[in-house]
């Protein structure tokens, strides 16, 4: 009984505080640069898309609001035909960061998105796509990914011993 | 007879711009006290949140579901408005600043502001949804329980005022405020005055986290709205009968007029109101009822056996 | 039956299985790779390691593989022991040690058997901390994409693809660490059933090719349960859709047909679904339907049916459904089937000889049971793939049960049985008019016209029951030929005789139905199967109708204002003139059909019929088999079922015979109802209102991703999802999560289990029936007590006669069959139009190989490039059938150069 009688004085006592909130538009909170707000599309060191379209994030999406369509160029790498965020349904989770393979897509520290029309939360993927790298420089799957791509062939990525010699006998 | 209309009409606005304006007062003092600022946009420190309320609230859909028995949807809301403004009637503001002055005040409180539980008794059950029947049931065995022992501390009052008139009453505090003699009976009213108006910590009627908004959960626009003043005027109901039985209602020192005495004390019952909302959890359904039933109610017998037992001893 | 005890638990098994499938059977989960139902167990990859105690008080136990020890009485094992779980693991962990970097990028990814074990043993964090291994990859064709890098060594594609298809040019080469499994150098795959390695290999060194040009995954793919439209043997498979567009073919295990395996046809025969020839919507003298003249679609159908002579034209690659509510529509009268003369002849001939003879048509699991082989007249690999693969089977049935007996192991034991079997093969026999893939596993093949395949038949039935006639003046090697042949099928358990429309020679057929009843009436248990050339070839005929040819007197003498042809293209049925003089006396041609071929040049009505994967509806196979086929996806236009088209129509004209008929349900009760033959096809899946504790079966597996987005460039408020009233399938991902009825199970998912090796917990036990049975229902019983049938007329010898050549039709798996050449990797398989011959009457003609050779039939001109073939009967000219762009005259049938 008491401690009602205390907690309610210590509340009381909270007048007299100072009070936290930010008066938003005219005073911004500093935002952490893992805070997830807008979700972009990052390149390569080499200002290749990310991307491979391998379509994890749909998957981990637990609002299923991203859809995308996965295709390859003539070099042989992988990208998204179109890549489709439905920002008016995304929850912001980070489970589509967390679940990509090659650090392509991103939640960023802004979350100044909102629209009047709905259709406008629409992002396509031009929209989504910076020329950055964001929180994760100089990585590039390709140099860790088996698959032979024009100009980095079998054999040339990080830790791959040359192809082998089908034809060789030797132990 | 003009004059009664003035009172009418007086009382009717103040209650209901009170009802209104408390929605603010609340968020306001519930952010003060959580170190936030709370509606500071519209209008001076955000007083015109109300307005756009009310106007929100207007031009919402009043849906009825389609399950829902609509009369008696419909008609529930406005029950517990009612109930609440008519034990209104008997209050008294300042000398003769009263709608009716009965002699059965005090009953006639006890008899008005207990309807009101029909309101959520019947618009829990009118909407055909279990949450909101969940919270009409709980709604109804707390109000049943803690009418009893509201009414069983309220005789210590009337035992030591004789009187069930509550201008009476209040004259009779001249000397000494009811409060030093009924202390105990003032803890318990104040208790079961909440528990009355289902305010937190006893909102278990409504309790969010568990019955997503009890009996109004299916209410929407105006009825919801109309729940809501409801609830606001039952604060002020209560406060303004704490302020009458037990802290002299308008009596006061001469260099303010009674009629602003009377609204300076129920101010602060409302503020207490706010606070116990700000700083208190809500107990366990159970643990409500055996508050009640096995400490509130003999503490209340006890009260009322002592206060009359001083009292025969005084008389004789 | 033994008991066995794993994990201290009693648990009842099969006799003559192994450890891993008994757990399999009983559903725990025990990681595998080189084992497969049907290929057996080699022992090869140490991943189903268990540990087996020598009894109740041995603790400490031995570590065997699970897939190389038998199930015996009182056997106790354990599962969970730490042992064996560090074990597995660590299996794992080296073999994962040279596996790329590439989930993201790789198709296999989210059906790969190799992701679902490495989860399942455990192994989460990578140790190995040096470098890996590499190959360059191979260009293997249109249909399969190689990634060597992935793999495991688990040696499945080569045991799959030389040791039980047949394959040669897909091989294990290099040693040690460094095993590679290609071919000898970049080339196209030659094996008609390469596509299988998509399923059989547990990760993703080969891969769907076709899949990879609009790749999905497979938990994004809107899956139902179809049959294929590629040939008459109706394999079973699962369809998968995404964003409106067919996406991949995968196996659907049908324990009674195909099996887990299918041919490259079917399972990549399906893009014509996407083809951007498709009629999408209703076409009015070819100008788009509505607000074409002002009058709605209907009333202008109406005006072209009623107090009209109309006539109403099947078709063999159209369902069950389509077919009867066109016959209803326009009258068993005026219903003609729209197949070939040839076709209708032999495949009626077929009909009529399953249901009034003594001898069961053969499943092909059955076939791939047969103990003794006879093929006439079919090259089975191009007419029938599958087939193909069951006889390969059959070959080695007789030497397995030998080795088993001899060696006494399990049939399981794969390298084992090999080893004991070697090169020996159970006796097939082989007669064609030429050469064919199976000639290599026969113990006798031989080369000859149709006519003389006949005769050679009907000697053998002389030879087996003297009730047949006997054949005169047969050649010596006929005689000793047909002799070998009855000798060995005499001493047969269950021997199969296979014929069809491959030779398009009734006497052919009937010599095999001879064959095979006289072997009956020797107590044999002799099977029949005859290829029919369309996936509903056999349903149109039990259907029936008047024969394509009297349609055409009809339309010259009776003046016939209407034909409505239902996904037909005629050019395929008559030669180019006779149709050509078909449409030009109708006045109105209304066509259902999925593309723009030369018949919807001249349809006044064009209406967009859905294909298999748009409709639901039933197929009836060669054996009589009626199969249902569900809807994979709403197409989102006009396109819906033919019989839905015709059934409107029914609606506008008033036809009261079609009165009250809406729904799927409704139509196959109604078929059900009205024709004998086909009583329970109403009970081949169950109906529309069909549920599992209230729900439906969800055609998406639960992660299907996208749902919100998918459609919001269009708009941002996501539609209704389309809703299935014909079928207990629903096209969302809502709905029951467990086992569904075994003829409609949309995909094979279990949990834990993301791969087709899921197949395993849909199953009664491991390569067993589905649970429930398998689906599909044979609606033609052997006539056992009649009298039997058996035919007397022998076909007269052929003989080459001067100046004329015998045209014999030349069946491609690539090339022959009308929708699948859409797909581009059909149609670069596909050869160039030709005219064989042999290189003695190229000498009589005077020609060579590439020359061009020009005749003429029924007045009208040919001319086709020459190829030589030795093989080839003497006097006969094989021609191609069905390639595209290819009008021909019928075959066979005699030319004059």
């Amino acid at each position: 009984m008491l401690s009602l009688v205390r907690s309610m004085w210590l509340i009381f006592l909270h007048m007299f505080h100072k009070r936290e909130t930010f008066q938003y538009p005219e005073q911004k909170a500093p935002l952490p640069a893992r805070w997830r707000g807008r979700i972009a599309l990052t390149r390569d060191p080499d200002g290749g898309e990310r991307c491979v379209g391998c379509y994890l994030c749909a998957a981990a999406c637990p609002v299923d609001c991203i859809s995308l369509q996965a295709t390859e160029d003539e070099s042989g790498r992988r990208y998204p035909e179109f890549f489709r965020i439905n920002f008016s349904r995304c929850i912001f989770c980070g489970f589509c960061e967390e679940a990509c393979p090659t650090y392509a897509i991103q939640l960023l520290p802004d979350y100044e998105m909102a629209e009047y029309n709905r259709q406008n939360l629409v992002y396509e993927k031009e929209d989504l796509l910076i020329n950055s790298e964001g929180k994760y420089p100089g990585y590039n799957y390709y140099n860790i990914a088996g698959l032979a791509i024009k100009g980095k062939d079998k054999g040339e990525a990080q830790d791959e011993e040359p192809p082998v010699d089908v034809k060789s006998l030797i132990p | 007879m003009t004059n009664f209309w003035w009172i009418i009409g007086g009382v009717l606005f103040a209650l209901l711009n009170t009802a209104a304006g408390l929605i603010w007062v609340e968020r306001r003092m519930l952010a003060l006290w959580q170190d936030r600022y709370g509606p500071n946009r519209a209008g001076p420190f955000g007083v015109l949140v109300v307005l756009a309320d009310t106007i929100k609230l207007f031009f919402k859909e009043d849906w009825i579901p389609p399950f829902a028995d609509k009369v008696v949807f419909v008609f529930a809301p406005g029950v517990v408005v009612f109930s609440v403004l008519m034990s209104f009637v008997v209050m008294p503001f300042a000398p003769g600043i009263v709608v009716a002055d009965l002699n059965i005040g005090l009953l006639f409180f006890l008899a008005m502001s207990s309807l009101g539980v029909y309101s959520v008794v019947l618009g829990g059950w009118a909407s055909n949804n279990k949450y909101a029947l969940l919270g009409a049931m709980r709604g109804a065995s707390q109000m049943i329980s803690y009418e009893v022992f509201m009414g069983l501390a309220l005789m210590g009052v009337v035992v030591l005022s004789g009187s069930f008139n509550l201008q009476e009453i209040v004259e009779a505090q001249k000397k000494v405020w009811f409060i030093i003699p009924q202390f105990i009976g003032f803890l318990i009213f104040l208790v079961a005055g909440v528990a009355e108006t289902h305010r937190l910590p006893f909102d278990i009627p409504e309790a969010e986290s568990e019955l997503v908004a009890g009996f109004h959960s299916e209410y929407s626009g105006m009825k919801f709205g109309m729940f809501f003043i409801g609830e606001y005027l039952g604060i002020t109901l209560i406060s303004g009968m704490l302020v009458t039985l037990y802290f002299g209602g308008w009596l006061g020192p001469a260099f303010l007029p009674p009629v602003i005495w009377f609204i300076i004390k129920t101010f602060a019952f409302i503020m207490l109101f706010i606070l116990f909302r700000a700083s208190m959890p809500r107990p366990r359904y159970d643990q409500l009822m055996e508050y009640g039933w096995k400490v509130l109610f003999p503490l209340s017998l006890l009260n009322l056996m002592i206060t009359a037992a001083i009292k025969l001893w005084l008389n004789t | 039956m033994p008991i066995i005890h794993i994990d201290n638990k009693p648990y009842e098994v099969k006799e003559g299985k192994n450890l891993l499938e008994a757990c399999l059977s009983l559903g725990l989960n025990l990681p595998y790779f080189c084992w497969h139902p049907a290929l057996g167990s080699v022992g090869a990859c140490r991943q189903c390691a268990v540990k087996v105690f020598k009894d109740e008080d041995d603790k400490k136990g031995r570590i065997v593989m699970s897939c190389m020890e038998p199930v015996k009485d009182n056997l106790r094992m354990s599962v969970d022991d730490s042992d064996a779980k560090s074990f597995r693991e660590h299996v794992i962990g080296w073999l994962m040690t040279n596996h790329p970097h590439d989930c993201a990028v790789c198709d296999e990814g989210g059906s790969c058997h190799l992701q679902d074990m490495t989860v399942m043993t455990g192994h989460a964090y990578r140790d190995y901390r040096f470098t890996k291994r590499t190959y360059s990859n191979q260009y293997l064709g249109p249909f399969l994409n190689h990634e060597m890098n992935r793999c495991i060594q688990c040696y499945r594609c080569v045991r799959f693809y030389k040791d039980f298809a047949g394959g040669k040019d897909l091989d294990v080469f290099a040693a040690h660490n460094h095993v590679y499994f290609g071919r000898q150098q970049d080339g196209t795959l030659e094996s008609e059933f390469s596509g299988n390695l998509a399923e059989i290999c547990p990760t993703g060194v080969f891969t769907d090719k076709t899949l990879k040009e609009h790749y999905t995954r497979k938990w994004d793919m809107t899956s139902a349960p179809s049959v294929c439209q590629g040939c008459g043997l109706g394999c079973n498979i699962i369809a998968g859709e995404r964003y409106g567009t067919v996406r991949q073919i995968t196996n659907r295990f049908n324990g009674d047909v195909n099996g887990y395996f299918l041919c490259d046809r079917g399972r990549y025969g399906y893009e014509f679904v996407n083809s951007k020839d498709r009629i999408k919507a209703p076409m009015v003298r070819h100008s788009p339907a509505e607000g074409s003249n002002g009058i709605p679609l209907m009333q202008h159908i109406r005006s072209k049916i009623v107090s009209k002579k109309v006539i109403g034209i099947g078709s063999p690659r159209a369902s069950l459904e389509s077919n009867f509510v066109l016959k209803q529509l326009v009258g068993a009268d005026n219903f003609y089937l729209g197949v070939s003369a040839a076709d209708h002849s032999l495949v009626s001939l077929a009909l009529k000889i399953l249901q009034q003879g003594p001898v069961r048509a053969a499943s092909l699991q059955e076939a791939a049971a047969a103990d003794a082989v006879l093929i006439l007249g079919e090259d089975v690999t191009n007419t029938a793939p599958m087939l193909a693969l069951s006889v390969r089977q059959a070959v080695r049935r007789i030497p397995v049960e030998q080795a088993i007996n001899n060696v006494h192991v399990p049939a399981w034991q794969d390298a084992a049985v090999r080893e004991a079997v070697q090169d020996s093969k159970g006796p097939l026999y082989i007669l064609n008019v030429l050469e064919t893939k199976l000639d290599e596993l026969a113990k006798g093949a031989y080369h000859t016209a149709p006519d003389n395949i006949a005769r050679i038949g009907f000697g053998v039935s002389h030879l087996l029951s003297d009730k047949m006639p006997e054949v005169t003046g047969m050649s010596d090697q006929g005689k000793a030929i047909a002799q070998e042949i009855a000798t060995t099928l005499k001493n047969a358990k269950n021997p199969l005789i296979i014929a069809g429309y491959g030779s398009g020679s009734e006497a052919v057929i009937k010599a095999a139905a001879n064959v095979a009843w006289a072997l009956h009436d020797l107590g044999i248990d002799a099977m029949l199967t005859f290829t029919v050339p369309e996936c509903n070839s056999m349903g149109l005929e039990m259907l029936g109708g008047h024969r394509l040819d009297t349609a055409m007197d009809q339309v010259l003498h009776d003046a016939v204002d209407t034909a409505i042809i239902l996904e037909n293209d005629l050019y395929r049925r008559l030669n180019h003139h006779t149709a050509n003089h078909f449409f030009k006396s109708i006045k109105d041609i209304i066509l259902l059909d999925h593309l723009y071929n030369p018949t919807a040049e001249k349809a006044t009505v064009l209406l967009p019929a859905g294909t298999f994967a748009e409709s639901d509806g039933t197929l009836v196979n060669n054996e009589s088999r009626a199969q249902r086929f569900f809807q994979v996806f709403t197409p989102g236009t006009d396109v819906q079922e033919s019989w839905r088209w015709l059934l409107q129509a029914g609606v506008a004209t008033g036809n009261a015979s079609l009165a009250g008929l809406v729904h799927l349900d409704d139509v196959v009760s109604a078929i059900a109802r009205t024709c004998k033959v086909f009583a329970g096809i109403d009970t081949l899946t169950p109906g529309a209102g069909f549920r599992i504790a209230g729900q439906k079966i969800p055609r998406e597996p639960h992660r299907y991703s996208g749902r919100t987005a998918m459609q919001a460039d269009v708009n941002v408020s996501e539609p209704k999802p389309p809703e299935d009233s014909d079928t207990a399938l629903s096209f969302t991902m809502e709905g029951y999560r467990g086992t569904p009825p075994s003829a409609m199970i949309p995909f094979f998912w279990s949990p834990g289990w993301n791969s087709v090796q899921s197949v395993n917990k849909f199953q009664v036990e491991t390569g067993g029936a589905l649970r429930d049975g398998n689906p599909g229902k044979r609606l033609i019983a052997p006539n056992v007590n009649g009298h039997t049938p058996f035919f007397t007329q022998v076909p007269e010898p052929f003989l080459p006669l001067a100046g004329h050549l015998l045209l014999v039709p030349l069946h491609h798996i690539y090339g022959s069959e009308e929708l699948s050449v859409h797909t581009p990797g059909i149609a670069e398989r596909m050869p160039a139009p030709y005219i064989m011959l042999h290189s003695e009457d190229a000498k009589r003609f005077q020609v060579a190989e590439g020359y061009l050779l020009h005749f003429i039939e029924n007045g009208h001109h040919y001319t086709l490039p020459v190829i030589i073939n030795d093989t080839l009967q003497q006097g006969a000219a094989g021609i191609p059938v069905g390639l595209p762009n290819m009008e021909i005259a019928e075959a066979p049938q005699l030319i004059k150069i």
